[in-house]
């Protein structure tokens, strides 16, 4: 019999994984020995229907789920998330037109939107002259002529309402690697804004001079510029404090040095160039809605991967949160939108807050955001208050994905790459839910941010596509 | 009332003055409070809320907003030092949460060069943590029982594949690399390889073989039903067999185990006799064999320890039953059965240890003509209630049955406390028989913990007019934290008649009852 291994041991210094009584690994931690206790917990929370499961998927032989994982996380390594262009959603956004709104997260009827997302419909309506008012637009939305779509299935994502309609202008992101595309609205900055729900005039007519002013002359400051590469200032970010979903602090500052220098070369009145520097200046979240297009560029060729449990979409609409899994194609695995656990802007406390809701967890999905939080130290008072806190926030995500970023690393931990490629197995076993940062919405249609803070994603949705895959690809 | 305060040029982070802000309104008396940096937002957002003052004209982003709205002076100024102390504080650099791996994949990730998994968790689970283990060439000490045989079969077979150290399930002590895995003691290192199917077997040979004067090489458990059940054939005891047979520092190979099943006899017969080395072999209650010449049959542990080191040295080895002299035993039997009551006839066990039971089982059954156990050798002498004692009786009290919802009784002496006291009540009993396991993960004191008890025993019997005569043994090494010595005369002031070995305390049993019926 083989025993190469075993004569080896002998020879090596012992070195132990302990699972169980505690007392083992103190016994052999007071004799020097290196050991490793592990926080275990029974797999699945102990549920005998998971876990047998798991043993059928397991016993699948023939299928290589490690494999199709690590080509899917590759991809997205691989991926080179390019600021190409601005261009009119209705010129560039597959499937697009007049009639046609695109929203956060997963599908969700007129009927069921929740406030912020209403709001945001409206204001849509108005924006794109299908209706004069609330009242109109309400009844526009009802009517069955308007059709509401997923961002998602139109190669776009949008923050919290996520509302995109035909004229509203968009950044191009170009994964240059596989030449894939993304698409994102340009972010109005905090308070009374669209994708909050507001949709009053004053949000009309800043949503007018972004579509007349800020979007044609960003274009041409990008133009002259060239293609800006959004993976370089995304690794920037992370070694300047910021985690690109709920902190952009770094990552604004960067873009307006990226695109100034272009900005004063054009032939436009001084006031306007100004005035788009000022916008961009007090908006830290300016930055988001290139991250997010960015992200999700770089994980969409990780989709439709024969076998692979990567979870390539995570996506709210307030009412339903969703998630969708390389290995099975377009469906969405959905639960109830969480209530967030978070901070508040003065004035407002967590009985103004609406549900989770936006595309922007994309940015976890791709190992950035939540997952990076030990490289923003500046809101660690999300996570318990230490930098600390947020480091063994990061490090527990490692224990749901599969690999280590390759380009986006955190200096507090030695220049770890990020955690990276969520496998939604892991998520399944250990009951570790993917963190993810956000802002939160007021409840109300028309009153804008109220806070900030982590979401727990409902448990159930993970579930449940643990067990479609294993219909799918079980023994 | 209201407090507005400006900052200029005091920039800190919005979350922080989020969190500073809930804080300050948890006060009592504080109706609003905004703690912020001036921008527009935040400025229209005070200035909504009825916050509005003059200063707030002049601020602008970089600038911070104390705003405070309360019921009287006092509680304005007592917030406002609040927000003071907030935005001053230091927050320990530990944090408060501390990341533990949650499973063996995330363990890997941390500790990549882990060359052993030791695994303890509720068996159902077990096997699958233990299989991810072997999967990535880990070695695995599965120390859970209640692991389904399959899932052993399973395991051993993916072992073997994989060249992978597979010790248990059910698997109590190993000693590695002169390290203690789970429950063993502190043995010197040496020329002896040990494998084991029994934990306290292994143990009690350990602590021999130091006491001898010898020393370990390495210590390979392989749970209870690797020889005994021909589906998993012995594997791990002929694995680790042949490991030692390769180990440079191993000169002799100790092999301990219950008899093994009729089909796996060959096969493990073949391993022994071509490891190249001598093999003392120890099936506990199965006669001795003829074999090759390599191969020296044991009839206890002790002996199991006391062959194997004779052989390391070289030298001949003269079996001997006590280690006093003969005079000293017959005196101590006198002693002992002198004040015993007519009635006072049989013999009850106590045990801790697993093998210590089955061997005080085997040395005393058929002396006795049959003793009660859940592990018989004989199935007519099958215990019908366990927790009820019948003619002679030895029971392990770490069975199964025992331990449901409490530690094992190597850990929580009160199962066998509990035990005595019961039996104490019984005038029939003439001797009490007992096992003291020491050494890592055991009781800190096992031997102070049954003093009073065992005391206890002693007066009842006295004012039944008879004499209950204890007779037990230590299974530990002067190096353990427990100290043999300490044990032993622990239990000597207890009355307690204190034998150096497990197999010596059965056979002074066994002589004991021998001159109580001669009587």
């Amino acid at each position: 019999m083989k025993t190469d291994k075993i004569t080896e041991l002998f020879k090596q210094e012992l070195k132990v994984i302990n699972m169980g009584l505690e007392t083992f690994a103190d016994n052999l931690a007071e004799l020097r020995v290196q050991t490793q206790q592990v926080d275990w917990k029974p797999p699945a929370g102990g549920d005998a229907r998971l876990l047998a499961l798991f043993d059928r998927l397991e016993a699948n032989t023939a299928l290589d789920i490690e494999s199709a994982n690590a080509e899917a996380v590759a991809r997205i390594m691989h991926a080179k998330p390019t600021l190409v262009d601005i261009g009119i959603a209705a010129d560039v956004v597959p499937g697009m037109h007049k009639k046609l709104v695109l929203h956060a997260g997963p599908p969700v009827a007129w009927e069921n939107m929740a406030g912020p997302l209403r709001g945001a419909v409206i204001g849509g309506l108005i924006y794109e002259g299908l209706a004069r008012d609330a009242a109109e637009a309400e009844e526009l939305a009802a009517s069955g002529e308007i059709t509401f779509d997923p961002c998602h299935h139109h190669d776009a994502v949008g923050p919290m309402a996520g509302v995109v309609t035909a004229s509203m202008p968009v950044w191009i992101v170009e994964n240059t690697t596989f030449g894939n595309k993304a698409y994102c609205t340009l972010n109005e900055g905090l308070g009374k804004v669209l994708r909050y729900g507001a949709y009053s005039d004053e949000v009309i007519n800043r949503l007018n001079w972004m579509a007349e002013d800020l979007a044609p002359i960003l274009r041409k400051a990008l133009q002259l510029r060239g293609p800006v590469d959004i993976k370089n200032i995304v690794a920037q970010m992370l070694q300047m404090g910021d985690e690109g979903h709920n902190r952009l602090r770094a990552g604004t500052s960067l873009m307006i040095r990226e695109l100034a220098p272009y900005l004063v070369m054009l032939d436009e009145p001084k006031e306007k160039l100004s005035r788009i520097l000022a916008f961009m200046h007090e908006n830290d979240h300016f930055t988001l809605n290139i991250t997010m297009p960015a992200s999700k560029s770089s994980v969409d060729p990780a989709r439709d991967i024969e076998g692979s449990s990567l979870i390539v979409a995570m996506a709210r609409n307030g009412t339903e949160f969703g998630i969708r899994v390389s290995g099975l194609g377009d469906r969405w695995f959905t639960g109830p939108a969480s209530v967030v656990d978070g901070l508040y802007l003065p004035g407002f406390s967590a009985a103004d807050a609406a549900r989770d809701i936006g595309d922007s967890v994309i940015t976890e999905t791709t190992g950035i955001g939540g997952f990076a939080m030990a490289a923003a130290p500046a809101i660690v008072k999300f996570v318990g208050g230490t930098p600390q806190d947020a480091i063994t926030f990061t490090r527990r995500m490692y224990d749901i994905t599969v690999a280590e970023n390759d380009t986006y690393q955190i200096p507090a931990m030695d220049f770890r790459g990020t955690p990276t490629g969520i496998d939604l197995r892991k998520v399944v076993e250990t009951g570790t839910l993917p963190a993810i940062n956000t802002g939160i919405a007021h409840k109300d249609p028309g009153v804008g941010m109220v806070g900030a803070g982590l979401v727990r994603p409902p448990e159930n949705c993970f579930r449940d596509a643990f067990e479609a895959f294993v219909e799918r690809y079980g023994a | 009332m209201k407090r507005i305060i400006v900052r200029k040029d005091s920039y800190y982070d919005s979350v922080v003055l989020m969190s500073i802000s809930a804080e300050i309104k948890k006060i009592d008396g504080v109706g609003e409070a905004v703690v912020a940096m001036g921008t527009e937002v935040n400025l229209t957002l005070i200035k909504d809320m009825g916050l509005d003052s003059d200063e707030l004209r002049a601020a602008g982003p970089n600038d911070l907003i104390i705003a405070l709205e309360g019921e009287s002076e006092e509680v304005l100024i007592s917030a406002e030092s609040k927000v003071n102390e907030l935005l001053r504080k230091k927050s320990s650099a530990d944090g408060q949460t501390a990341y533990r791996p949650t499973g063996f994949e995330s363990a890997v990730k941390v500790m990549p060069d882990a060359n052993l998994v030791i695994i303890s968790l509720p068996g159902q689970y077990a096997g699958r943590e233990a299989r991810k283990a072997l999967q990535v060439d880990r070695h695995v000490m599965l120390f859970s029982d209640n692991v389904p045989i399959e899932t052993e079969i399973e395991l051993k077979k993916l072992a073997q594949e994989r060249g992978l150290l597979m010790m248990g399930p059910d698997c109590g002590t190993a000693m590695i690399n002169g390290m203690p895995i789970c429950f063993a003691n502190v043995v010197r290192r040496g020329a002896i390889g040990l494998v084991s199917a029994a934990g306290t077997g292994l143990q009690e040979v350990a602590c021999s073989i130091e006491k001898a004067g010898g020393g370990v090489s390495q210590g390979i458990g392989t749970g209870g039903r690797d020889l005994k059940d021909k589906r998993v054939g012995g594997i791990m005891v002929r694995m680790a067999v042949e490991a030692l047979a390769q180990d440079p520092e191993t000169k002799v190979i100790a092999v301990i185990s219950k008899p093994p099943a009729k089909a796996v006899i060959p096969n493990v017969m073949k391993t022994f006799e071509t490891a190249g080395k001598p093999c003392v072999v120890h099936f506990i209650g199965a006669e001795s064999a003829a074999g090759e010449e390599n191969i020296h049959y044991a009839k206890s542990l002790e002996e199991t320890a006391r062959m194997a080191v004779a052989l390391s040295r070289g030298e001949r080895y003269t079996a001997q039953e006590f280690e006093l002299p003969e005079e000293e035993i017959a005196a101590l039997v006198e002693r002992e059965t002198a004040g015993m009551a007519p009635q006072q006839q049989f013999v009850r066990g106590l045990f801790t240890g697993g093998t210590l039971t089955d061997e005080a089982v085997f040395a005393l059954h058929e002396p006795l003509g049959g003793v009660y156990s859940l592990d018989p050798v004989d199935p007519a002498f099958e215990l019908p209630d366990p927790h009820r004692s019948q003619g002679h009786t030895i029971v392990d009290l770490g069975e199964d049955v025992f331990t449901v919802g409490r530690p094992h009784p190597m850990i929580d002496a009160s199962i066998r406390t509990e035990r005595i006291e019961l039996e104490m009540e019984d005038p029939e009993v003439a001797v009490l028989l007992i096992d003291c396991v020491i050494g890592y993960s055991s009781h800190p004191d096992p031997a102070g913990a049954m003093l009073d008890v065992l005391q206890a025993a002693k007066s009842r019997a006295r004012e039944r007019g008879g004499y209950l005569a204890i007779v037990g043994s230590v299974t530990g090494t002067e190096g353990d934290s427990q100290n043999v010595h300490d044990q032993r005369r622990k239990l000597k002031s207890a009355g307690c008649v204190v034998m150096p070995s497990n197999y010596q305390a059965a056979k002074l049993v066994e002589r004991i009852m021998a001159r109580r019926a001669s009587k």
